[in-house]
């Protein structure tokens, strides 16, 4: 099967100028990135502020283009102007700030935004409408004024306005960074929900390794770079190493690290609540 | 004190007028306001005044609802209707000093109120049973033909769109801006009108810096969704004439011929 997303020693320069346009610095926001993600599977892309994560989600919707390298979106080169459009319809993007992306003033409008701008015939629009806010939980507030919801509503409406414009791929860039607790799990859910039943492929990029848990593959990035890559279970095991690229394990995981450092025999790859409590009794059962 | 602007408003409710087509209601408001004008005697005006009850009437909006539209021109037509009744020259009723007033000049100042008036609500019956996005519609719509003289007319309509989208959320930011200055000892609140603007300074500047920051992410938001303008897109609302439609029109039509009589009357 062809692989959603392909990036070859991919990199990215942007200028730094001064008063009369000269170029002063020049920054390497990417710097030979590398990588495939299969088609269906659940992505976190790690990383602490400045390290290049958003600005390579911004590639995967052709909003920035590869200064060097090549990345191809669903077997499409992003560098080639006449493939954008098609290459924004296959992979969506749900943004950070909330208020800022949501266009219309009524949540079904907003949500219906995307199709009318593809052309969709109307009644198809709103069919896709009605399904998409169903898929999120938002169908009961598809008259509201996205002014009147919380962060994590409005969230789930923009997930719902790209959802209607039925992507293979979407692309969150920091969702929950301006959420309150409530509002980010239910977020996550939504996604994981949408990954799982509608077999879209999700990247997530996230600086909150509590979120990535459930994924299928993580990437750390770092000043530019991919850091480290493997398993959700794979990764919290290195705690040393995300600590040097100012990432935090998710609680579960540093409770069972900092018991192991105690001496208490708890299994390195623990993922969540769940096996950290299975750990603990198995140790107490065989002391 | 922000919190008082009002723009755009809109009253919910499921009425006959707040289904009609809004180039009905565009088409239709312009007409009336332009009647206004038109009108010279008494019987005109009662006439005007009895449609506007009609309309009133059919689109279940509270009287009183429509009548607050009117406080902001308060002073105005104060204004106006002293000028007019003092300085209206004609059959001197009453003087005193340099102050005269004549039969004349009473007929005109009690029109005068009335056209304000009627010119006021009758055009804030539009806005309060048209959603924002229904009257960029229309007016994007109506102004179609303009694409011909080379005048973005989507475009514009997009922009008063969003524009309405970001006044509540520029609001709540002014507001926010304004607490986190006062709380750094900013005054805002004492000083005659030029010290107080002079005091908004310091909010203006963050709060354009804001609004700049946030066009530039509702930009990416909305390319990233596949906005290129308004070629080739469709409408999850497309606007269809339907008979109610047709019987405003007409009804509107019988309003201007009506006046048209009692003028000549």
């Amino acid at each position: 099967m062809r692989p959603m997303i392909q990036a070859h020693e991919l990199a990215y320069e942007y200028f730094r100028r001064d008063e009369e346009g000269n170029v002063t610095e020049i920054k390497r926001a990417l710097d030979g990135i590398s990588l495939q993600v299969k088609a269906g599977d659940f992505i976190g892309i790690l990383g602490a502020n400045g390290s290049g994560k958003s600005t390579f989600a911004r590639h995967l919707n052709a909003l920035l283009v590869p200064s060097e390298g090549t990345l191809l979106v669903d077997g499409r080169d992003t560098g080639k102007e006449e493939n954008t459009f098609q290459i924004r319809q296959t992979a969506g993007m749900v943004f950070q700030n909330p208020d800022n992306q949501i266009i219309a003033n009524v949540v079904e409008e907003d949500v219906g935004f995307g199709p009318e701008n593809l052309g969709v015939p109307t009644e198809e629009i709103w069919r896709r409408v009605e399904e998409s806010l169903k898929s999120v939980g938002m169908y009961a507030y598809r008259k509201h004024s996205p002014n009147k919801l919380s962060g994590g509503q409005k969230q789930r409406v923009a997930i719902a306005g790209i959802l209607a414009m039925r992507p293979k791929c979407i692309i969150l860039d920091e969702p929950t960074a301006m959420l309150d607790p409530a509002g980010r799990s239910n977020v996550i859910e939504a996604m994981a929900q949408i990954n799982r039943e509608e077999n879209i492929t999700v990247i997530l990029i996230t600086h909150n390794m509590e979120e990535v848990v459930g994924a299928d593959y993580l990437y750390v990035m770092d000043e530019g770079k991919i850091g480290m890559e493997g398993t959700p279970r794979q990764i919290f095991t290195r705690a040393e190493e995300l600590e040097r690229y100012r990432l935090t394990l998710p609680e579960a995981a540093r409770m069972a690290l900092l018991l192991r450092q105690k001496g208490i025999p708890i299994p390195p790859d623990v993922l969540d609540r769940q096996e950290l409590i299975e750990g603990i009794l198995k140790c107490k059962y065989n002391t | 004190m922000l919190r008082d602007i009002t723009i755009g408003q809109y009253y919910p409710a499921q009425s006959v007028i707040h289904c009609l087509d809004p180039r009905v209601k565009i088409a239709g408001t312009l007409a009336y306001i332009i009647s206004l004008f038109w009108i010279s005697n008494i019987w005109g005006y009662v006439a005007a005044i009895l449609f506007f009850a009609f309309l009133v009437a059919l689109s279940k909006v509270p009287f009183s609802y429509i009548i607050r539209g009117l406080k902001p021109i308060l002073f105005l037509m104060a204004f106006t209707g002293l000028i007019n009744l003092f300085q209206t020259p004609g059959k001197t009723i009453w003087q005193w000093g340099i102050l005269q007033i004549s039969e004349n000049g009473i007929r005109t100042a009690i029109f005068l109120i009335l056209r304000l008036i009627l010119l006021v609500i009758g055009s804030s019956l539009m806005t309060l049973t048209t959603t924002p996005n229904q009257l960029t519609d229309g007016l994007e719509r109506l102004l179609r033909p303009l694409n011909r003289v080379h005048i973005p007319v989507h475009e514009v309509a997009m922009m008063m769109s969003i524009a309405l989208r970001f006044i509540p959320i520029l609001i709540e930011e002014a507001d926010k801006i304004m607490k986190a200055q006062m709380a750094r000892g900013a005054d805002f609140e004492s000083g005659n009108i030029f010290q107080r603007l002079r005091n908004m300074l310091p909010l203006l500047v963050p709060l354009f810096v804001s609004a700049a920051r946030r066009a530039n992410d509702l930009a990416y938001a909305m390319e990233a969704r596949c906005y290129c303008g308004g070629e080739g897109r469709t409408k999850m609302r497309p606007l269809r004439y339907s008979f109610a439609d047709l019987a405003a029109y007409s009804c509107m039509a019988v309003y201007l011929i009506l006046l048209f009589v009692l003028r000549r009357w």
